[in-house]
């Protein structure tokens, strides 16, 4: 994902004359090689600087560039929060904060390098739109499509390999509308993140048993498209929730807070992080299994 | 050289300081309390800046960020005499409707940054002047900083990062009042004392001048080499201008009562500059 993201943002360089790209001490290495050759006065590395890149990055908005901020999610976000908040929110300016490695991607690097509470916090803050994609053609065309936007984006994104998932995806990425990636009924399976890979590898292992799976991406967690979590909540009989991040504030939460409004149509199932910080380590699958979260929990609750 | 003021000019400055802390005053009796001392205490700094160091006086290419948001009173009262802010406007910071606050906010006439969390100008400044340097604009971007916003971190991140990055373009006032909220920088931090070493040891030209000194102020400004950014320590006192507020740590965020209005104003009268 992290080479999807430098690479649309030198694609998008054709287009736009404003960008620039900001790094504290850290960078999407292989792909970066390209923006440099042909942006190079574009490219600030702020070192270990996390206060200082974003409102360094706010600074050069206010100045009418379109600047990206990126670093390891939890220094992205945490590190500088109130720079997030103030600098980039109460100011209303166009920046892109690029979380990499966002949710448990660096899974053994322990609890100071997850972020799962990070969509809670960003969406709790006026002006901030929040995208998570599922796969590396979703990340560039929100790289693409945050051009559009007026506020600050905070763009939740994986690290590297992740597969495409939305090759054959049966809408288009719009941000602030729940994509439909493949068709069914009956069931359906929302998330975002990474993390829907799990449902692909499930239809792999079992395409005759789940030929009617629906699968969405509800890519942007804010501002969240109501009308489309209510559609689904409405058309389906069985709406499975799954994500990357702890329950409150999350995709979970809007789906609660939508059955208000829709009445118990769909049986509503959740599959998230739990409310702990995580202090085992492994493979990302060895520690999404220490909360719960597999291929078998996910078949399970599909066929129940 | 022609690098400081006239003596016209400085009598000039002397005047206005003393109409803006009036009417900062006239403020302050419209209000339960004000940010009256913080403003006093970076009162010249300000005006020099507008009128002498930014060449459009506010209006123009350069750009101003108070960084200490908690001086905003002093801000306001030089864009109202220059006009930017009205009479109105003025007078209506912090009251129902108002869209001037306690604090700056950008998008309001004549403020580009919203600050009052101190620590923030800085990076921000970065950024305004790397962005004018890339498209080749001659902009310089100033701020005033509190002496105890030097105790943020984000503040020693900037520091180093500026002359890292380059740029030239910055200069920061720093209202040295040696006051924080709750007592006197040298008795409770004496470890972030003295500040300009430790500033230029980042990469910084400074220079330390009596923060009231309108014509000091200025030199300090125009005598900059320019290879470097710059880094102006202004010793002031807070409170500066009304004998009984001066370095009296209650009068950081009061309004004078009406007895003690009348005793400040006789004190600011202009007949004062008129012998000086």
């Amino acid at each position: 994902m992290r080479d999807a993201f430098a690479g649309a943002l030198n694609e998008a360089c054709k287009e736009h004359d404003n960008i620039f790209f900001l790094v504290a001490d850290i960078s999407p290495a292989s792909s970066l090689q390209g923006f440099l050759r042909d942006n190079p006065t574009r490219f600030i590395d702020v070192g270990v600087s996390e206060q200082s890149l974003v409102g360094m990055a706010a600074g050069l908005a206010m100045s009418g560039f379109r600047p990206f901020a990126y670093t390891i999610a939890n220094f992205t976000i945490y590190r500088p929060f109130e720079q997030v908040r103030v600098d980039l929110c109460y100011q209303n300016l166009p920046v892109v904060l690029v979380g990499v490695g966002a949710g448990i991607s660096y899974s053994a690097l322990g609890g100071t390098h997850h972020t799962i509470e990070d969509v809670a916090i960003m969406s709790a803050l006026p002006n901030m739109t929040v995208v998570a994609p599922c796969d590396p053609l979703e990340v560039a065309s929100a790289v693409f499509q945050s051009f559009d936007l007026e506020g600050p984006m905070y763009l939740r994104i994986g690290k590297a390999g992740e597969p495409n998932l939305t090759t054959d995806a049966v809408e288009d990425f719009r941000l602030g509308k729940i994509r439909k990636l493949r068709e069914g009924k009956g069931t359906a399976v929302v998330g975002y993140g990474p993390l829907l890979g799990l449902v692909f590898d499930l239809i792999d292992d079992h395409p005759k048993q789940l030929k009617d799976l629906a699968v969405f991406s509800a890519h942007t967690l804010k501002p969240f498209d109501d009308s489309g979590m209510e559609e689904i909540l409405t058309n389906y009989a069985s709406v499975i929730v799954l994500e990357e991040h702890v329950y409150q504030g999350g995709l979970g939460s809007h789906a609660v807070r939508l059955t208000r409004r829709t009445g118990p149509s769909a049986e509503l199932r959740l599959i998230h992080l739990k409310d702990e910080f995580i202090h085992v380590y492994g493979t990302r699958d060895d520690v999404l299994a220490a909360h719960g979260i597999t291929k078998q929990r996910l078949l399970d609750e599909i066929l129940s | 050289m022609g690098e400081s003021m006239t003596a016209k000019e400085s009598l000039e400055s002397i005047r206005r300081c003393k109409r803006h802390r009036r009417r900062i005053l006239e403020v302050s009796q419209l209000l339960p309390a004000l940010h009256v001392a913080p403003a006093f205490s970076c009162l010249e700094l300000v005006d020099v800046i507008y009128y002498h160091c930014m060449p459009g006086h506010g209006e123009g290419s350069d750009l101003f960020i108070l960084s200490k948001g908690h001086g905003a009173m002093a801000q306001y009262a030089v864009l109202d005499s220059l006009g930017i802010m009205t009479n109105d406007e003025f007078l209506s910071v912090c009251q129902p409707g108002s869209a001037f606050g306690g604090h700056p906010d950008r998008g309001n006439p004549g403020v580009i940054a919203s600050t009052g969390s101190l620590g923030h100008g800085l990076p921000l400044a970065l950024g305004l002047a790397r962005g004018a340097v890339e498209r080749g604009e001659d902009k310089n971007v100033i701020l005033v900083m509190s002496d105890g916003e030097f105790m943020e971190g984000s503040v020693w991140e900037s520091l180093l990062l500026a002359p890292s990055l380059g740029l030239k373009n910055i200069s920061i006032f720093v209202d040295h009042n040696k006051s924080i909220s709750r007592g006197k920088i040298p008795v409770m931090h004496p470890n972030l004392l003295p500040l300009a070493p430790k500033i230029e040891t980042f990469g910084w030209e400074t220079a330390e001048v009596d923060g009231h000194d309108s014509a000091a102020i200025l030199e300090a400004y125009r005598s900059r080499g320019g290879d470097r950014p710059l880094a102006v320590i202004g010793h002031t006192v807070k409170g500066k201008g009304v004998s009984y507020m001066e370095n009296e740590p209650i009068w950081a965020y009061r309004s004078p009562n009406p007895v003690e209005y009348q005793l400040a104003l006789s004190e600011l009268a202009d007949q004062e500059v008129d012998n000086a």
